[in-house]
């Protein structure tokens, strides 16, 4: 470990009840279940992993093509693809147990009931380490209106989702909203342990050429860089609105990118679509803040957050 | 399977045709470990736009750690890497994918199409390698026109495959498609590995079920990351559900795969 004035340097933080060796995680739905990664990425260095969204059944996911790149981003339409709880429990978790990091759980359903068994079942599960509830799924019995749009619904996940485990819980906000600030205070209300944001923006392409959507599902969300600016407004609001740790995600691939969100106010940061093209961001993020340490005199990652200095300041 | 992240020199860049380029890249790592049919996944620069690797199919391998890529220039991915000089290097991922059957009894008769020809001569090149008999065994391939094709097709030849030729303009070879080359090699094969456009495979599939010769087929689609985390390079099964060309292909049974729709 590399030292500061005599003092090893820290870049430990903590979620709530969740505590982290450092503050860079792997993005839901960018890391699979982490073997995917395996031979490329020093797992054990991550400060945690997130690993694809499941839901209590398998799912098909969206017809092809799915993914297409934009600007400096990509969309994707996966459709949710997932091996489902069962499938997760009996060939993924085996090997999670075994990567010697935190290994977080992203759940999604389609009724508010979906997510309290999936929290209920995953609760106890050695290597679980605490839940990130998707709530950027629709709801069904609300006429598809997705949970994360809509305040009142979200918060009742997130009730729910707490009764059913004593895992910390995190709620991972969609950007499609009018103010994030609300989302990210009703989810606190209702017990969240932390929010992470942002999910994807919701947007689409098209080829002129034969007038078509470049994706089969028409419309899909939008990652990578193109993204960064609006989740560090949208992190920056939220970090300000509520008193619950606050987790970036958003484009970020670089140090100087994750520096950006801490100094913001997020505790901790995911990298998501930067896992796809250049797998080894994650641990050249965490070289990278440890060297920032170094240069600005300081032995702790915890003394950069929520630091941005504002005019007047 | 290992799989391994390099830094790879690019050591020689050939000009095919006007908007096809051969790159002999040194990756040493992958080289040594590749089978035909597997991919890597290139980015060039550190730049984001082009944010995403491009998958591309190993074309050959030799003992000194160098790899070659055959391209068609066909957007910003393929621009930029038909860019790049000699001395500068390519940040490669792979090898990746399950590569195709090595099976060195019986006769065999390979069918490529456009830049669907690359991973067919790294698979004939180890076959040869691994001792099979090849003089028996064809190599049916289709182009444009003889300029993009008679480089690759004198190779063929040298490695000692019966190597037949079909142009779109006439210029090398039967003027049409190269599937109906296949019409009377057929009866005679016991496999046929294709790869090239999908309207091409899907008609070498239909020939070699009618025949029932064994067909296996190298399927491409746009992925993300190439490793199995994405899942955005999901194409349709024969029981409606989906395969992932990265992990799951890219060859595939031609039985496996969905052709219509």
């Amino acid at each position: 470990m590399d030292r500061i004035n005599g003092k090893d340097i820290d870049l430990r933080v903590r979620l709530g009840g969740l505590s982290l060796r450092n503050p860079v995680m792997t993005a839901s739905g960018t890391f699979g279940y982490a073997g995917e990664f395996s031979h490329l990425v020093d797992l054990q260095r991550l400060g945690a992993v997130v690993v694809k969204g499941i839901s209590l059944a398998p799912r098909p996911g969206n017809p092809p093509p799915r993914v297409v790149e934009t600007a400096c981003g990509m969309l994707n339409a996966i459709g949710l693809e997932n091996v489902g709880l069962e499938g997760f429990l009996a060939e993924k978790m085996e090997f999670l147990r075994e990567i010697n990091s935190r290994v977080i759980v992203n759940i999604l359903g389609d009724s508010v009931r979906e997510y309290g068994l999936l929290a209920e079942k995953l609760t106890g599960v050695k290597g679980v380490d605490a839940l990130e509830v998707n709530i950027s799924c629709p709801n069904v019995k609300k006429g598809g209106v997705a949970f994360g749009t809509d305040p009142a619904m979200a918060a009742e996940v997130t009730r729910v989702v707490k009764e059913g485990t004593d895992l910390p819980v995190i709620v991972k906000l969609s950007p499609n909203v009018t103010d994030i600030t609300v989302m990210a205070r009703a989810v606190e209300e209702a017990g969240a342990d932390a929010v992470s944001l942002i999910n994807t923006l919701i947007g689409m392409a098209i080829d002129p050429a034969s007038r078509r959507p470049r994706l089969a599902n028409i419309i899909g969300g939008l990652s990578g860089p193109a993204i960064k600016p609006v989740a560090l407004r949208m992190v920056w609001q939220a970090a300000r609105a509520v008193s619950i740790p606050v987790i970036g995600i958003g484009g970020i691939a670089t140090p100087e990118d994750a520096l950006e969100f801490l100094i913001a106010g997020a505790t901790a940061i995911q990298v998501g679509t930067a896992n796809f093209y250049q797998p080894r961001s994650a641990e050249s993020i965490i070289d990278g803040l440890a060297a920032y340490l170094k240069t600005q005199g300081e032995d702790s990652i915890r003394s950069i957050i929520g630091t941005l200095q504002t005019e007047g300041d | 399977m290992p799989e391994f992240q390099e830094k790879a020199p690019l050591l020689d860049r050939e000009v095919i045709a006007d908007d096809i380029f051969r790159l002999t890249l040194h990756a040493p790592k992958i080289a040594a470990a590749a089978r035909p049919g597997q991919f890597v996944m290139l980015r060039v620069g550190a730049g984001m736009d082009p944010l995403l690797r491009r998958p591309f199919s190993i074309h050959q391998i030799d003992a000194s750690g160098n790899m070659k890529i055959l391209f068609k220039v066909i957007g910003r991915g393929t621009a930029a890497l038909a860019g790049v000089s000699p001395g500068s290097s390519i940040d490669c991922i792979g090898p990746l994918g399950n590569g195709f059957s090595l099976e060195k009894k019986g006769r065999l008769c390979l069918v490529g199409g456009g830049m669907g020809i690359a991973p067919l001569y790294f698979l004939a090149s180890r076959l040869l390698q691994n001792g099979k008999r090849v003089d028996r065994d064809f190599v049916l391939l289709g182009a444009r026109n003889h300029q993009e094709l008679h480089i690759v097709a004198d190779e063929f030849y040298e490695l000692g495959y019966r190597v037949q030729t079909a142009t779109d303009d006439g210029s090398l070879g039967h003027h049409g498609f190269v599937t109906e080359l296949l019409d009377p090699i057929l009866p005679a094969m016991e496999r046929v590995c294709t790869c090239g456009p999908l309207a091409m495979m899907k008609i070498c599939a239909d020939k070699a079920g009618a025949a029932d010769v064994a067909c296996q087929v190298s399927l491409e689609t746009h992925m993300a990351c190439g490793l199995g985390a994405c899942l955005g390079c999901a194409v349709r099964n024969a029981d409606g559900g989906y395969l992932h060309v990265c992990r799951q292909g890219p060859v595939f049974d031609a039985g496996e795969v969905k052709w219509t729709g």
